[in-house]
């Protein structure tokens, strides 16, 4: 069975709002990135340099980036070596299989590890402005939908605003928020949810945290004091560290997605504004360099607009068109 | 690496070439493959990126460069030239309406840090330029953004205007600018909400916020972290608002920025601001020199390569890196190339600034005095001209004048021959690692 077959197999089975919602979130993603697959295919028929150069143009303007860019457009030369691919149109299903095989790796690995038993702790961290409260609070709904009583940690205690604007998202998704004066020590607000989360019972709590920029030494190490006040007050937590990416963000993610690491152990990413014109290519290095999964995708600003990440489903979406056509044949 | 720096990597790609004795366009092809990485690694969008090495590439086929004994440093200052010039100035003017209130939006992506800079720029123009701004919260969107502009207001001391969330933004720009009047705001900057450029409604609201508040300014603020897709935003924003700046924000991280580059080439809109902070006084003046070398990746090494231009005879250069290459190096060479160091500048800033510097093991230790040198220069000139050109025949009673007619102590002529015989050393390794291609190699500017 063909990769494209097997995909849409996997549509056809789940064909729910879910999916759909993805597709269309992506659809502009996806509309112009085959569109120009198709582009390349028709105006180049023999698979020569000038049509890999030309791929390559593609998916740097993914922001992909371009070592991984390169080591992509060498495995396909491979490729089309071993197969002794020379039609460009033989070449489009290797070309979905490669950035597939890049990014889904294990079943697992786009889950979020919620315990089965008593409390997950999950830690958002990331730049300013990525969209981390925004997450915040469509996850609280998501979660509180399945039936988990979730709990929020108002832990940007730095950006103006930043607390009301966690509350207004805790009222909306119908959960509590803890916290603390602007301008206090968010370790203690972190220490306070965690004792509250407790007594509680909550099964989920989400921990929100002041933007920074990964250079800022000392804002790290505030972090670092965050996250170590959560392993100390419950054993095995935090069981995410989630870093929040903006799809527009260039290269920079990749610095972001070290940094965050070395401090915090990042678990997986959120890619939020999907729904805008950037494609968040970098997503490829960040799971190829450091091996950090994609856990969910933001698709606007409304409390449902959050998907999980699907590895096929995003590769589908970016050649959907591609596969209309195979099916033509 | 990733991050390393265009002066480096010409370095590297030059390692290969050197020993050939001439550059030709073929090496020229070969330097600007690394000029384009360089770019794309820091986000230039790629078509920009095109351009950009088609002009350069035909600047530096010219004459000039492949001539030129330094071609690599060369081409470095003509990348970094032509970046500079298509940055475009310094200009951090903002417009004055002759009847007040002069009114500023600011628009942009969500995230992008426009409630900030909104504060930053209210601070900025009552600071300079002794202004009496209001804000205006036209962020109906998004949860409590009124709360943070007004917060942001309550830390400057500055008024803030707002009608709550459940009033249109057209509406709230209209009011505000009448209480401005009333009031005797010389300036009104509206906050608007983070919006998609391909959102048509939200488009159309700005459109119609443009045409009530009549604007003097209306200034896209950019993340400089955007990656390709700023050159999309930014075309979108100006053909359906008419932009006449831009503020790149969020600068004080350890991005490259080749946004700036992106917009400026696709827009040729002034950037304005840059922020470099989270603090109300994190605004400064966007400088395009200082971008480019942010862009390249390369620090400080561009004003070494201009103080070493400016103060090199480029024919001494050239016979002096044949004398290391086959161990001729005299006194004399000594004494020339130390007046020529001299005139640099300072020993260990000249040090500091070069790319590589720090790795290379036999320089780490050596600290510099400019008295020593001194010293040394009158050491040299007691020598005959027999010893300078052969020091192996300076005995142990050759020493003794030599002290003597310098007004040194025989201890630091000693200490100088053993140096200058380390040095000798030295650079034969040197001239040997630039025709290899061990890596960490360095070439100082007046090699
Ligand atoms: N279009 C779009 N906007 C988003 C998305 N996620 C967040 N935002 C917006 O991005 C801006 C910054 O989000 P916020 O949650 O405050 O970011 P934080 O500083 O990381 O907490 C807000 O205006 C959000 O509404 C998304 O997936 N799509
Ligand atoms: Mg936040």
């Amino acid at each position: 069975m063909s990769f494209l077959k097997r995909l849409k197999d996997k549509f056809t089975t789940q064909s729910n709002s879910a999916s759909e919602k993805f597709k269309t979130g992506l659809e502009k993603t996806r509309t112009s990135f085959s569109t120009r697959v198709n582009d390349l295919v028709k105006r180049y028929r023999k698979v020569d340099e000038e049509f890999f150069e030309e791929l390559e143009e593609i998916l740097i303007s993914a922001d992909v980036g371009v070592h991984t860019v390169m080591e992509l457009i060498d495995k396909l030369k491979d490729v089309a070596r071993t197969r002794n691919i020379q039609n460009t149109e033989d070449l489009k299903s290797a070309i979905s299989e490669t950035l597939a095989g890049m990014l889904h790796k294990g079943e697992q690995d786009g889950r979020l590890n919620l315990q089965t038993e008593g409390m997950s702790v999950i830690l958002f961290v990331g730049v300013n402005g990525v969209g981390k409260t925004t997450t915040i609070g469509k996850l609280a709904h998501q979660l509180k939908q399945e039936g988990k009583s979730v709990l929020l940690a108002a832990g940007d205690t730095f950006r103006a605003g930043a607390i009301e604007q966690l509350e207004v998202w805790g009222q909306r998704a119908g959960v509590d928020v803890i916290k603390h004066q602007e301008g206090s020590d968010p370790a203690a607000v972190i220490y306070d949810s965690l004792k509250a989360a407790k007594s509680r019972n909550a099964d989920v709590l989400l921990c929100d945290t002041a933007g920074r920029l990964q250079n800022k030494v000392n804002l790290m190490n505030e972090l670092e004091k965050v996250k170590r006040v959560i392993e100390r007050e419950v054993p095995g937590a935090p069981h995410e560290v989630l870093l929040v990416v903006d799809a527009t963000t260039g290269q920079n993610a990749m610095n972001q997605a070290k940094t965050f690491s070395q401090s915090t152990n990042v678990t997986g990413l959120v890619l939020t504004k999907l729904d805008g014109t950037a494609k968040g290519g970098i997503v490829l290095g960040i799971r190829n360099e450091l091996d950090i999964p994609v856990k969910f995708v933001g698709l606007g600003e409304k409390i449902d607009d959050l998907q999980p990440f699907d590895a096929d489903q995003f590769v589908y979406g970016l050649f959907s068109g591609l596969e209309d056509e195979e099916k033509a044949e | 690496m990733a991050f390393e720096g265009l002066a480096d990597r010409l370095q590297n790609t030059l390692q290969k070439i050197r020993g050939k004795g001439k550059v030709t366009e073929a090496d020229v092809k070969e330097m600007m493959r690394e000029v384009r990485l360089a770019l794309l690694e820091a986000d230039v969008n790629f078509r920009v990126v095109k351009d950009f090495i088609k002009r350069v590439t035909e600047r530096s086929v010219g004459q000039e460069v492949l001539k030129s004994l330094t071609p690599g440093q060369q081409v470095v200052k003509v990348v970094h030239d032509e970046l500079t010039t298509l940055l475009g100035g310094e200009q951090s003017k903002i417009a004055v309406n002759n009847r007040p209130p002069t009114v500023i939006m600011m628009v942009g992506l969500q995230g992008a840090g426009k409630t900030t800079t909104t504060g930053k720029l209210a601070n900025h123009l009552r600071k300079k330029h002794n202004r009496k701004p209001l804000l205006v919260a036209a962020d109906i969107y998004r949860p409590a953004a009124i709360k943070q502009l007004e917060t942001v207001g309550g830390q400057l001391s500055l008024p803030v205007f707002s009608l709550g969330d459940q009033v249109s933004p057209v509406e709230i720009a209209k009011q505000a600018i009448a209480k401005a009047k009333e009031e005797h705001h010389d300036y009104v900057i509206i906050d608007t909400a983070g919006r998609l450029h391909i959102d048509e409604e939200l488009m159309d609201e700005l459109q119609k916020v443009k045409e009530i508040s009549n604007p003097s300014e209306i200034f896209l603020v950019v993340d400089a972290m955007t990656g390709q897709d700023a050159v999309n935003v930014a075309e979108s924003f100006n053909g359906q608002l008419g932009l006449t700046g831009v503020v790149l924000t969020k600068l004080d991280g350890d991005t490259r920025g080749g946004a700036a580059l992106s917009i400026k080439a696709v827009t040729d809109l002034p950037i304005k601001f840059v922020g470099m902070g989270e603090k109300m006084d994190a605004l400064e003046p966007f400088h395009p020199d200082r971008m480019s070398s942010r862009i390249l990746g390369m620090g400080d090494v561009l004003t070494l390569i201009e103080k070493a231009q400016t103060n090199v005879d480029e024919e001494k250069a050239k016979e002096l890196q044949k004398k290391m290459r086959d161990m001729s190096f005299t006194f004399d060479d000594f004494l020339d190339q130390m007046g020529q160091v001299k005139n640099l500048g300072p020993l260990d800033e000249l040090l500091s600034m070069m790319p590589g510097a720090n790795k290379m093991k036999g320089l780490k230790n050596v600290s510099i005095d400019d008295k020593q040198i001194g010293h040394v220069e009158a050491i040299i000139k007691s020598m005959t001209k027999l010893e300078r050109e052969q020091p192996e025949i300076i005995n142990a009673s050759r020493r003794r004048r030599i002290a003597k007619g310098s007004g040194r102590t025989v201890q630091e002529v000693n200490r100088l021959i053993k140096q200058f015989d380390e040095m000798k050393k030295m650079m034969k390794q040197m001239s040997g690692m630039m025709k290899g291609k061990k890596k960490g190699g360095m070439k100082f500017p007046f090699m």
